[in-house]
C-alpha cells in the first residue's frame, strides 16, 4: 500500500524512517494547516496526494512553504528551566505513587 | 537572507520530551524506533483513478454520559467518512495546547477537503471510512495489531493509498 505521513514532529518521523513525509513547520496538533484555513489545508493535503505518485524512494521528505505566526511557541513547548524544575519533579513523584498505588489496589 | 541562526530551527521532540521526562524524575529514555531500511510502495495507478485513506490518531468523540466518559478507552477504529465528524477526542494527546487548538477537524484530519479533491476529479473516490489509531507506547501493539487490522479495513475498502496524519 502506498502511504504518506503527514506531521510537523520532524525528528521523530525521520529518525523512524518513512516512506513519504509531509512537513509543515508548525505546533504539534494541526499537521493539515491552521484552525479555519480551508485553503491552506488543501494545499497541504494536495501536496501529500502529488507525493503518493511524484516520490521514487523512501525517506522522502517535502516540507510545505507554510509559516506559524511567530516562534514564542518553539521554546515554550515541554520547556525545562529553573522556573518549573522543581514542580516537573514533584509532578513526576507524584504520578510514580499513584502509579503503584492503583497497582496494588 | 531572513535570519542568521547559530542553532537548528526545528524543535527536537525526542530531545525536548527525553529532557521534560528527565526532569519528572523518569531516569530511562523512550525509546524512539529508526529502521535503516525503509519500505517503499509505489502508487500502483493513477491519482486520478486511486481511491484514498486518510488514518488518525485522534480519538472518537467522548460520549456525553459522565459514566461512561470515565470508561473511555481509546482504540482502534473504522468510522463512516459520511457525514464527517465535527469533533474528535485529542485532549490525551501531547499537541502543543498553548499554541494552538484542534475545534476544527480538518486541520488535522481533511476528510472535507479530501471530499471536495474528490467532487474535483483529483483522486478517484475518497475512502467511505476513516481509520483511527491510538498512540501506544507499545510499537509490537502498533507493529502486530493496529497495522495489520488497518492494513484489512483498507483492503476491505478498496483502498489504493493512505495519508497518515499524526497529531
Amino acid at each position: 500500500m502506498a502511504t504518506v505521513v503527514v506531521g510537523c514532529a520532524r525528528d521523530i518521523v525521520e529518525e523512524c524512517g518513512v516512506a513519504r513525509f509531509v512537513f509543515t513547520d508548525f505546533p504539534l496538533g494541526n499537521p493539515c494547516g491552521m484552525p479555519g484555513d480551508a485553503a491552506m489545508q488543501s494545499a497541504i493535503l494536495g501536496i501529500a496526494l502529488d507525493l503518493l505518485g511524484r516520490a521514487w524512494m523512501p525517506r522522502t521528505t517535502v516540507q510545505t512553504p507554510y509559516l506559524w505566526p511567530g516562534d514564542e511557541w518553539r521554546d515554550a513547548f515541554m520547556r525545562v528551566d529553573d522556573s518549573n524544575r522543581e514542580a516537573l519533579a514533584r509532578a513526576g513523584e507524584e504520578r510514580r505513587k499513584l502509579q503503584t498505588k492503583l497497582k496494588k489496589s | 537572507m531572513d535570519q542568521l541562526i547559530a542553532y537548528r530551527l526545528f524543535v527536537s521532540y525526542i530531545d525536548r520530551s527525553r529532557d521534560y521526562y528527565g526532569a519528572q524524575g523518569y531516569k530511562k529514555p523512550y525509546a524512539w524506533p529508526r529502521y535503516d531500511k525503509v519500505p517503499f510502495t509505489p502508487l500502483a495507478k493513477p491519482l486520478a483513478e486511486a481511491r484514498i485513506g486518510l488514518v488518525t490518531t485522534a480519538g472518537l468523540p467522548k460520549p456525553a454520559d459522565p459514566m461512561q466518559a470515565m470508561m473511555y478507552r481509546r482504540e482502534l477504529y473504522a468510522q463512516p467518512s459520511v457525514p464527517p465528524p465535527s469533533e474528535l477526542f485529542t485532549d490525551d494527546l501531547f499537541w502543543d495546547k498553548q499554541a494552538t487548538h484542534t475545534k476544527d477537524v480538518d486541520s488535522f484530519l481533511p476528510l472535507n477537503r479530501l471530499a471536495e479533491y474528490a467532487r474535483q476529479g483529483r483522486i478517484g473516490s475518497a475512502s467511505p471510512r476513516f481509520y483511527g489509531v491510538p498512540t501506544d507506547y507499545s510499537q509490537a501493539r502498533t507493529i502486530d495489531l493496529y497495522g495489520p487490522q488497518i492494513l484489512q479495513w483498507c483492503r476491505e475498502d478498496h483502498v489504493d493509498a493512505v495519508v497518515l496524519f499524526a497529531l
